[in-house]
């Protein structure tokens, strides 16, 4: 195995997960696919570790926290998306174009 | 009559321990996690379901007072037919490579405990009942009294520096609630807030010694510092050069607990908590702490090599606060603040002990005064209870409504002013011949025994003092006219119940360490694991022991010739207040002024004009100064904007209508379009520098 | 190239990691809502097993009962609570002009860590031995303790955060309340539809 590789699929899915960012239009999946790119994340970080052969498994704890903070910003993330359903009656990122006025 | 000196004086220098057939206590012993485990879990049962109990709260600490009191007889019992040392710990933490643990110990000295404070805990609790009868925080008040009882079983089951500090804290916080039950008079939560901090520069002490030896041993654990000290200074060097600094910092939290001289101010003032309260901290909890933590580390002070020095600060701090405190209890009207008057003087005589190397004489007078202190305090509680008043020119005459408190609280008088046949003649005595021993024994700095000869001489003088306040209280109280108002009564019998119950062991208990006849404490306190060298009397010491029953006595006889029914006249009182002395000992030396004007105003005075004036003069010159600053900002702006600005507006105005033309464009709103814009740009910023190097 | 052909582990790897770009891929285009979440599940169950290739066994299955456990039942929630359309939908994503723009960002973006991570690292060889939970541990509570107290402290934030986002204020006949809730909570006061 070589490192490279495990970066290269951190950066597909990285890249995907941006993509989805960018084009999806509810909030929901714009949302999930935020958690895509953690993951990718997570696997640079894990690999990372292996590859230095870290004695304190830095890298994989850190990998722990993205997952406790990405757990976080799930259960946030969705309750800001409920209330703006709540006020607007829709999930739709592009309706959300306050920032213009 | 040499001769006789030389025999009577034959104090024996022994490890008199049994260390040699000690057994690990079986079944008793593993399941003593609940003696501390109980109380503490009892305690947030009372808050959360005690109200809904049928009697609020109080039948749940009852039965864990019950419960804790059956444990420590059996335990003691147990101790008695076969010397246990048991010890458990679990690690919880690791702290560099110290582990901390959890655990708890079984051995002579937390068996003698546990039964202490199991057996006059229950009393206590018993007689709260009444007492306690209609106040409005009842609930509370158990919960607190049973977390506070549990606090003290922690520390005592504390087989580690880190959980004897834990239950320090423990009990110091529930002290707090605890004299600070009735809150709503100022006076009130200002007692407890002072027990707090007076307890905590105590503290201070404590964790820095505490500090100094584990970090010299490398372990919290008690057992792995005495064996540190049983195998001596060249075995342990690291100890044995902190030792001295160690163990005088240990004493030092000691002194907060126990209140010794000069820490001592908070006791008196702790009267403000219900009676039952005071009668639990003042006899088998709290202040007992202090005096358990120098026995728990005696090897340390025992130990040549160590921090033998050390024992010459404790004598000395002891006989202070014995003789002196004493003088205060004999000026004091309020009846609870004699008796806690009475303690601290009580304390002084087990810290002497401690300090002239009597462990076995130290703890003993802690067990029987724990007794008949407890008894003093639930009879003037009763009395209290009955008058509606602390003050005992309220009182007097009580005998006759009153027979069963009369009684048995002229039963602890008599034990406190160590009368035989009654337990505090015994343990006094005890530590009488041992400060006489000491007085030749051991070296203090360059006076030799001299110091200890001084501490000898106040000790004797001291009970002297005691006899004579417990006589005057006794006479004040229960004899002559009655003074205060309203009809006295006895008090119900879930009351005097405990009183009878205590003035048993208060009368019989010191029989269970008779020099020369039976050494039943000795043997009980002595079953450790790492045995303690202890000097005990094999034979009563003749001289001393007519010397604190001449004394008692000529205390008494005083005290009934100044306050007795027969020669109540204004005449003998106004004799005995001396001129000079009287307003000293009624100020309590100044103490408490001296710290109040000496050292806490002093500081908040300065400190609070410090921020007045860094408030009047440092906040406000930034603000006005920040204030003139924009003033002259502004003119300067509007100088430069009507001149200079208006003219480059116009013309970039145009500019920017341009500009923006195009770049609204982009301003849609819209997150995701932002979005692109981010991840392009960054990928062309990383991009360029990655293709750039 | 041949060499890492040559390891079986690494044929393993492709096993894992096709599928999950595949996964992947299709959570973001997904027209079904639902399946999107569902690749979404895929993806990540792959990663938990690339972390047990690289022998992080306790991060695996940590993904496992925290992603595909709980934070996906979030999402299934956040779907239904938000009435997303549950069927194909065409309107999921934007238009096809702006794929192309995110598509090219995206790629580019993949291209530039790819160059720059084989020209940082090339064919580094890494040799994956397994950590044991306990070492996890060890180190959390130990070196990292004070990270992971911060840890809890942002969890519960979010807690906090997440109630107090979500709870209705309770102003009566706001007109800008309404949804199933409202109804829900309504009928069970007894006020009736």
């Amino acid at each position: 195995m070589i490192v490279t590789q495990f970066v290269i699929l951190g950066a597909a899915l990285f890249s995907l997960g941006v993509y989805g960012v960018l084009t999806r239009r509810n909030a929901v999946l714009v949302l999930l696919s935020v958690e895509l790119m953690l993951a990718a994340v997570n696997i640079n970080f894990v690999a990372f570790d292996v590859f230095v052969q870290d004695r304190i498994a830095g890298g994989q704890i850190f990998a722990l926290f993205v997952i406790a903070v990405a757990a976080a910003e799930v259960g946030i993330g969705l309750a800001i998306v409920l209330l703006i359903f709540r006020n607007r009656q829709s999930a739709n990122v592009d309706e959300l174009d306050l920032m213009k006025l | 009559m040499t001769h006789l000196l030389t025999t009577a004086n034959s104090l024996i220098l022994a490890a008199e321990s049994g260390a040699k057939e000690l057994s690990d206590g079986g079944t008793l012993a593993s399941w003593a996690w609940l003696i501390p485990v109980v109380p503490m879990v009892a305690a947030f049962a009372i808050v959360f379901f005690g109200k809904r109990m049928p009697y609020k709260g109080w039948d749940i600490a009852i039965a864990v007072m019950g419960f804790e009191a059956l444990y420590g007889t059996a335990l003691l019992l147990s101790h008695i037919s076969k010397p246990i040392a048991h010890d458990f710990q679990v690690e919880i933490a690791m702290l560099g490579s110290m582990p901390i643990e959890w655990g708890w110990s079984v051995d002579g000295l937390s068996i003698m405990m546990y039964f202490l404070i199991g057996v006059v805990g229950f009393l206590v609790f018993l007689f709260a009942k009444g007492y306690m009868e209609g106040d409005v925080r009842y609930t509370w008040f158990f919960a607190s009294f049973t977390l506070f009882a549990g606090g003290m079983l922690v520390l005592v089951s504390a087989p580690n520096l880190i959980q004897l500090i834990v239950g320090w804290e423990l009990v110091g916080v529930s002290s707090w609630l605890l004299i600070g039950h009735y809150w709503e008079e100022h006076e009130n939560s200002s007692a407890a807030i002072k027990a707090f901090l007076t307890n905590k520069v105590g503290d201070a002490g404590l964790f820095v010694g505490a500090i100094i030896i584990s970090m010299s041993v490398g372990s919290f654990r008690f057992s792995d510092i005495l064996h540190a000290v049983e195998s001596g200074a060249a075995e342990a060097p690291t100890l044995s050069r902190f030792a001295f600094w160690g163990g005088l910092a240990l004493f030092i939290g000691a002194m907060g607990k126990s209140a010794q001289f000069p820490l001592h101010v908070w006791l008196p003032d702790a009267m403000a908590g219900p009676t039952p309260v005071s009668s639990l901290m003042h006899a088998a909890t709290m202040v007992t702490a202090g005096v358990f933590l120098v026995g728990r580390m005696y090897p340390l002070y025992l130990t040549d090599g160590f921090a033998t020095e050390v024992r010459a600060v404790i004598v000395i701090i002891g006989g202070i606060t014995l003789f002196l405190t004493g003088l205060i209890a004999l000026v004091q009207d309020d009846i609870k603040r004699v008796l806690a008057y009475s303690t601290l003087s009580q304390l002084g005589y087990m810290t002497a002990a401690m300090g002239a190397g009597a462990y076995t004489a130290g703890l003993f007078h802690l067990f029987t005064h724990a007794f008949f202190k407890a008894l003093l305090f639930l009879g003037a509680g009763s009395v209290i209870h009955s008058v509606h008043s602390n003050n005992m020119s309220d009182m007097g005459g009580l005998r006759k409504p009153m027979p069963y408190t009369y009684w048995t609280f002229v039963v602890g008088s008599l034990a406190l002013a160590g009368i035989v046949p009654f337990a505090g003649f015994f343990s006094k005595d005890e530590i009488l011949a041992s400060l006489r021993y000491a007085s030749g024994e051991f070296g203090v700095a360059d006076g030799g025994g001299a110091v200890a000869t001084v501490i000898l001489a106040l000790a004797i003088g001291g009970a002297f003092i005691t006899a004579f306040y417990m006589a005057r209280t006794v006479f004040l109280t229960f004899h002559g006219e009655y003074k205060g108002h309203g009809h006295p009564h006895e008090s119900p019998r879930i009351m005097w119940v405990p009183l009878v119950a205590l003035a048993v062991p208060s009368a019989v208990i010191g029989f269970i360490n008779i020099p020369g006849v039976t050494e039943v404490f000795t043997k009980v306190v002595g079953g450790r694991e790492v045995p303690v060298l202890d000097h005990h009397a094999s034979s009563f010491d003749i001289p001393m022991l007519l010397a604190g029953l001449v004394a008692a006595g000529l205390g008494i006889y005083l005290g009934w010739r100044i306050w007795g029914p027969d020669a109540e006249t204004q005449e003998a009182r106004d004799s005995f207040r001396v001129d000079g002395l009287y307003p000293v000992l009624e100020n309590k030396y100044y103490i408490d002024d001296f710290y109040m004007d000496g050292i806490v105003r002093p500081i908040r005075g300065p400190v609070a004009r410090a921020m007045d004036w860094f408030n009047g003069y440092v906040i406000d010159f930034i603000v006005n100064g920040a204030g003139l600053l924009a003033k002259a900002l502004g003119k300067v702006v509007y100088w430069f904007d009507q001149r200079g600005v208006d003219g480059a507006i116009n013309a970039s105005g145009a500019v920017t209508g341009a500009g923006g033309g195009v770049l609204r464009l982009l301003q849609t709103g819209k997150v995701q379009q932002y979005a692109v814009l981010i991840f392009a740009a960054t990928v062309i910023l990383v991009g360029g520098l990655v293709i750039w190097f | 190239m041949s060499d890492w052909f040559s390891q079986a582990e690494n044929w393993v790897f492709l096993v894992i990691a096709v599928p999950m770009v595949v996964a992947a891929w299709r959570s973001v285009t997904s027209r079904n809502v639902v399946h999107a979440v569902l690749f979404l599940v895929a993806a990540l169950a792959a990663s938990a097993a690339i972390f047990l290739l690289l022998g992080a066994e306790f991060i695996a299955w940590t993904v496992v009962l925290v992603y595909i456990g709980a934070v996906i039942v979030l999402f299934l929630f956040g779907i239904m609570i938000t009435r997303a359309p549950l069927g194909i939908e065409t309107q999921l994503s934007h238009s096809t002009q702006t794929k192309i723009g995110a598509a090219i960002v995206a790629g580019a973006l993949f291209a530039l860590i790819s160059v720059t991570a084989i020209r940082a690292f090339g064919d580094a060889e890494m040799v994956a031995a397994p950590t044991r939970a306990g070492e996890v541990g060890q180190s959390i509570f130990q070196r990292f303790v004070i990270p992971f107290e911060t840890v809890s402290v942002v969890l519960l934030a979010a807690l906090i955060g997440g109630i107090v986002l979500a709870r209705r204020d309770p102003v009566e006949g706001d007109p800008t309340l309404g949804g199933d809730v409202d109804r829900a909570r309504a009928a069970s006061e007894g006020g009736g539809p």
